[in-house]
């Protein structure tokens, strides 16, 4: 007969991490709204440095990708480790350290950037001493996952687990390679790369960042929580594992289509371009497995809001990795680039996909990772999904229009081959889309403080269990000390 | 079937060889795209008439990546006719191999600055960084008031120009002992205006005066 099992599941840590998503999350998008609304009504900026556009533009992006899905990925792959290998979270005092770790490096490099210590790539703008924390942190929470892994008691691997090791091991390899810089000072360093090769680094960076960061990792997400929360088997197991390595192999290629037309050599655009079509397929793959798995639970969509979520997150991995494809094509990119369309390309695959998908693995798992039947409000949950969805569309639909009104008068040539426009026509052209995509990021941020209310409230719920109220005696019953006397026992009454 | 999945299951049953494979796969695009770059004459070697900054510019340009303006200017004039009409001839690997970061840039919310040298006066720039919708009314570029207060440090500056010549940029003895003395008195937005002043014109002669 075996021993009964002591061990329990180390949740502790992926609580810390989710509440800090939540925060992240609103922190990160409110800068969001201040940045849009920055670009559409100027005196914003109020002369102040560290309030300015472009020193806070960096603090939404480092907010809402490496603060806010940072804190997800890692809480979330924790969580995943455990459960599909049937066994406790290794090194756990490591694993707290990345926590602490994690959330040391998102302060110093929020309250840093706006002070001008920048080391101006994008995406990877935190100065020397913070990528060195980074690396740190990184590198332990790849000691924790991978040590968890080899201790696990099923012999194979789940899929989610192959995304999540592949996160960690190309970002580790993506922000080394790029980050390599001389410091001059603590707040100031040049990187060893310079120009066009500079250039090269920081959008093989920068594109794998998307690739595995927003893409892989959450992936991972994707495959544990949708069949979790679908209560069914993922479509087809296989299928998941063909995408894996298309996945992995082709993205790390495609970078170079941040640069077509540019002074990059022809050929590697012409390199990147090609895997970037070649990437449709992995990407329709995994969108199609997890969507087909919710087949003969579609109800789920109506009576489930964790679901919803992962079902539209799903929907938009699908359409903006097709868009991102297509964009990649020289001639369409030669349209879009440099245009509002790549922001609105980016915040589909970012609100859409990123954070729906996040969402909703959010909603499925606090429960869980808080031992409660289910999230405070349900209808809570509705709110936020629509409010979400709503200020997606109204996004998405302003930047589109904002993109393509640039990308043609730009390019808008008269008669006599004379161009048509100044650039200033089109700003002014686009300024109305600037105010409503500003109303619909105030509709995602609300969004996200309602999950924060909800969360919080989830977690509330969850410490009264073990809170126990100390009883304040009646001052009556209580008799005054009689010396040299055995005091009468109390009256029995509550 | 069998036979040939017994491969696949090996490596789904092993976190050793999982993570190995994957560190692997995910190597081969970098190598294949970075690597001869370094090798590349056009993209390590200097255009003709392209110097490392001078310490003013240096400066200047060190504030514009502290600002951040490469987030809505570009620097990089595409291959395309509507570009090189509006901006001038189009950008060259061999222009950019001084700047650490290259600020090419990915989004224009204002227009390209790669050969803006020269284009407005000093003292248009000089009002426009300050307060721009004084000159341009319905521009949404953020003030810069603080450029004109600030002062540039010539022994930070001196430091920054001796780590970029241990990089390779070709800075002799002079330079670096000169680099105080070129910046006394100097702000933050002389210097600015200096490298705004600057762009494209060393470069490509060809494209001087162009539009």
């Amino acid at each position: 007969m075996p021993m009964p099992n002591k061990e329990t599941y180390d949740d502790h840590v992926i609580r810390m991490f989710l509440m800090s998503a939540a925060v992240w999350g609103v922190v990160g998008m409110s800068i969001g709204v201040l940045a849009a609304a920055q670009m559409a009504w100027p005196a914003l900026n109020f002369d102040v440095p560290w309030l300015t556009f472009s020193r806070i533009r960096a603090n939404h992006t480092f907010g809402v990708i490496f603060a806010f899905g940072g804190s997800a990925l890692m809480g979330t792959c924790y969580y995943i480790v455990q459960r599909t290998g049937h066994v406790r979270l290794a090194l756990g005092k490591l694993a707290t350290f990345t926590f602490w770790g994690w959330q040391a490096v998102c302060v110093l490099a929020m309250a840093t950037m706006p002070f001008g210590i920048t080391q101006a790539k994008e995406y990877a703008e935190p100065e020397w001493f913070i990528d060195l924390l980074i690396a740190v942190v990184w590198v332990s929470f790849g000691v924790v996952f991978f040590t968890t892994l080899t201790r696990r008691r099923i012999r194979h691997i789940y899929v989610a687990n192959w995304y999540y090791g592949a996160l960690i091991i190309a970002v580790a390899l993506l922000h080394i390679v790029n980050n390599l810089a001389l410091p001059v000072s603590l707040t100031k360093s040049y990187p060893i790369y310079s120009g066009a090769v500079d250039a090269m680094v920081q959008w093989w960076y920068g594109h794998n960042a998307v690739a595995f960061f927003l893409t892989a990792g959450f992936l991972g997400m994707m495959y544990y929580f949708v069949p979790r929360q679908a209560q069914q088997p993922l479509w087809s197991y296989r299928f998941s594992i063909v995408n894996f390595w298309a996945l992995i192999s082709i993205y790390m290629w495609a970078g170079s289509h941040h640069l077509l037309y540019t002074a990059l050599p022809d050929w590697v655009q012409s390199v990147g371009m090609v895997f970037s079509i070649v990437l449709v397929m992995p990407s329709m793959g995994s969108a199609f497995n997890g969507l087909m798995t919710f087949n003969g639970s579609w109800d789920k969509l109506r009576t489930d809001p964790a679901a919803k979520f992962m079902i539209i997150a799903l929907v938009f991995y699908a359409i903006s990795t097709l868009e991102g494809s297509s964009m990649a094509v020289r001639s369409v990119n030669s349209l879009t680039h440099y245009t509002d369309w790549t922001v609105a390309h980016v915040h589909a695959g970012a609100i859409g996909w990123v954070a729906m998908i996040t969402i909703g693995s959010l909603y499925a798992m606090a429960p869980r990772a808080l031992d409660r039947p289910a999230v405070y409000s349900k209808r809570a949950m509705n709110l936020h999904f629509w409010l979400h969805v709503s200020g997606l569309l109204i996004y998405l639909l302003s930047m589109y229009a904002a993109g393509v009104t640039e990308g043609l008068m730009w390019r808008a040539t008269n008669p006599d081959g004379s161009l048509t426009y100044d650039f200033l026509s089109s700003l002014i052209a686009i300024k109305p889309f600037y105010i409503a995509r500003f109303l619909g990021g105030l509709l995602v941020l609300s969004g996200m403080v309602v999950m924060a209310w909800n969360l919080w409230h989830t977690a509330a719920d969850a410490r009264i269990g073990t809170i126990k109220p100390i009883l304040i005696p009646a001052p009556e019953m209580i008799p005054e000390p009689v010396h040299d006397q055995t005091p009468e026992p109390l009256p029995a009454k509550a | 079937m069998g036979l040939k999945y017994k491969h696949w299951e090996k490596l789904e049953k092993n976190a050793g060889l999982l993570a190995v494979l994957i560190a692997i796969m995910v190597s081969f695009g970098g190598l294949a795209e970075i690597l001869p770059l370094f090798n590349d004459a056009q993209m390590v070697k200097p255009a003709p008439g392209v110097k490392p900054y001078g310490a003013l510019r240096l400066a200047g340009k060190d504030v514009y990546v502290r600002e951040g303006c490469y987030l809505c200017h570009s620097q990089m004039i595409r291959s395309l006719r509507f570009e090189t009409q509006r901006y001038g001839r189009f950008s060259e690997a061999g222009e950019f191999v001084y700047d650490r970061p290259f600020q090419w840039g990915s989004k224009r919310t204002g227009p390209d600055l790669a050969r803006v040298g020269g284009k407005y006066s000093d003292a248009w720039q000089r009002a426009h960084l300050l307060a721009p919708r004084d000159v341009v009314p319905a521009s949404n570029m953020p003030n810069y008031p603080w450029l004109a207060e600030a002062h540039i440090d010539g022994n930070d500056l001196r430091a920054r120009m001796r780590a970029l010549r241990m990089l390779g940029d070709p800075y002799t003895e002079e330079d670096l002992a000169g680099a105080p003395d070129a910046v006394r008195d100097k702000t933050e937005l002389d210097a600015l205006v200096a490298y705004l002043q600057g762009l494209g014109v060393t470069a490509a002669p060809s494209a001087a005066g162009s539009p």
